[in-house]
């Protein structure tokens, strides 16, 4: 059972309190867009084997959207953060840097540009 | 390759059974072919097959990261259907479910089909009209199933508790001709059939990097060395993303975890597939009489082949509210599988950005009812560079264009 700390009320929920939202940090495209900007908001998605970023609503709670920082492969979570951001704060980032070293990271060159 | 038959049986129980050859052979690599498989599970191995079968290409390779047939064609319920809504589905399914009629015979293999039927339960008064639709739908796409009345899910599967207090069965769709296989001996018999045409299929074999060449060939860096093709099919599932980010591009998938679990085994007493999907949860008896039980995919994404718990809870929650005789059996093994989804919950079989790169994937929780048609449609498109009929309707650009088989609303979430 995967357990996350919602942040806005702090409570401990498990999975079936929340409801997943997917790929966090998307940029929204407008009118102006392409198709291939909207094919690439829309449908591709990084489904990284390693650290996701990712929305979550605490559903069945506050109700609250937010974003987790979690691995796809050991189900490790590396915290959780409100969802009026545009990328993890530091102390995510640290927390992930302490338990992870260059590779083994499992960030990718689209994932890198959004921790940076 | 020696032929299985009843004779030879004899022959070999005369030797006490040491004369038998292995099913396949497990050479080195080569420095080149003319088309390498990346996934030996039964897409990979069905996709080689009929590459040399229908099409005469045989200097193929089939690259393995862990053991042939070891990811979702070893994970999987077993189930074989066609009963689809969109036309495209149903084409590409109904080949599938035809080609393992014959698949046995014509392998040389018992893969053990056994049309046993496959009901899918409406349980909703929405879900209901959905399979009456379905069913005529199945009508002009000459797909033959039926829409039941709870009598008669009552009269085929006996064990069945038609008045469950939550969701009472109303009706069901009916296949006749569905059922299911020896998953593994699927597996089995197209690497068998392969390694008879000379074909090498080479496991624990990882690719690490894919290096597009000038001239139009491929250099594949594997754990096993440097390997040139002039074609690459990826038929690797849950890993598709993975693969494709190697060779530089991106695809609309997202891989989650689908679990299943089987009892303990007990006397024959449910000789048709049940599929509940409204209260997500299907079920069907092996022939060693266990209960093969499967449910709905998890919500996140995970890579890790175990799945959350809440799931089986769930599933065995509704099928004992439907098979009350099934409350007190022990469940033995519980497995995961990690399924690619679309979003629009219909394969992808396709050129990719890259020349001479193809990619055969999003199969998500239906897979295994798919591999023989997954196979001949991918081998038609990897020989002739261009997709044939049953494989053109699932190309990649079909998200951009907004030309969605849409197959999430019409098969809901179990397959």
């Amino acid at each position: 059972m995967l357990k996350l700390v919602c942040p806005y009320c702090g409570i401990e929920a498990d999975e079936t309190e929340l409801v997943s939202g997917g790929e966090a940090h998307l940029k929204r495209e407008g009118p102006d867009s392409t198709d291939d900007d909207f094919e690439g908001y829309l449908f591709l998605r990084e489904n990284p084997k390693g650290i996701i970023l990712e929305r979550w609503r605490h559903a069945m709670g506050c109700g609250k959207w937010f974003h987790v920082a979690r691995c796809t492969v050991t189900q490790e979570v590396f915290g959780t953060y409100p969802a009026q951001t545009l990328k993890p704060p530091p102390r995510i980032m640290e927390v992930i840097k302490s338990r992870r070293t260059g590779q083994e990271t499992g960030l990718n060159s689209d994932n890198a540009e959004k921790f940076s | 390759m020696k032929k299985y038959s009843l004779f030879s049986l004899v022959r070999q129980s005369l030797n006490y059974h040491t004369g038998w050859e292995r099913a396949w052979k497990s050479p080195e690599p080569k420095e080149s072919y003319d088309v390498v498989i990346v996934g030996a599970g039964g897409h990979g191995l069905a996709t080689a097959y009929y590459l040399g079968k229908n099409h005469g290409i045989k200097n193929v390779a089939i690259l393995e990261k862990g053991w042939l047939g070891g990811g979702n064609t070893g994970r999987n319920t077993t189930i074989i259907r066609s009963n689809y809504l969109q036309d495209a589905s149903a084409a590409i399914y109904e080949k599938s479910r035809s080609l393992y009629e014959t698949l046995s015979q014509d392998m040389n293999y018992n893969i053990m089909f056994s049309p046993r039927g496959v009901m899918m339960l409406a349980q909703t008064h929405h879900e209901a009209r959905g399979y009456q639709r379905i069913n005529s739908a199945n009508v002009i796409q000459g797909i033959k199933t039926e829409y039941i009345l709870p009598d008669q899910v009552k009269e085929l599967c006996k064990i069945i508790n038609i008045d469950c207090p939550r969701y009472p069965i109303l009706g069901a769709l009916w296949q006749p001709r569905g059922g299911t296989a020896r998953h593994d001996a699927v597996a089995w018999g197209y690497a068998r059939a392969c390694s008879d045409m000379g074909m090498d299929i080479i496991q624990k074999c990882e690719v690490t990097d894919i290096n597009p060449q000038t001239n139009g060939a491929l250099e594949l860096q594997t754990s096993r060395g440097k390997i040139r093709c002039k074609k690459l099919g990826m038929v690797v599932a849950g890993h598709s993303g993975v693969l494709a980010e190697k060779a530089g591009f991106r695809l609309p998938i997202e891989s989650v975890a689908l679990q299943a679990l089987v009892s303990e085994p007990v006397k024959p007493c449910l000789d048709v597939v049940v599929m509940a999907n409204t209260v997500h949860g299907y079920i069907s008896q092996s022939d060693k009489g266990e209960m093969v039980i499967g449910g709905g995919a998890d919500q996140f994404n995970n890579y890790s082949q175990r799945g959350s718990f809440i799931h089986i809870e769930n599933t065995v929650r509704a099928l004992v509210e439907m098979f009350p005789i099934i409350s007190r059996l022990k469940m033995l093994r519980q497995w995961g599988g990690i399924v690619d989804m679309t979003g629009d919950r219909s394969p992808i079989i396709s050129k990719t950005p890259v020349d001479n790169i193809f990619i055969n994937c999003g199969w998500g929780t239906g897979g295994f009812k798919s591999i023989p048609g997954s196979g001949w449609a991918m081998a038609e498109l990897v020989a002739k560079g261009e997709p044939g009929v049953l494989a053109s309707p699932f190309s990649l650009d079909r998200f951009k264009e907004g030309r969605f088989i849409d197959e999430s609303v019409a098969a809901g979430v179990a397959h």
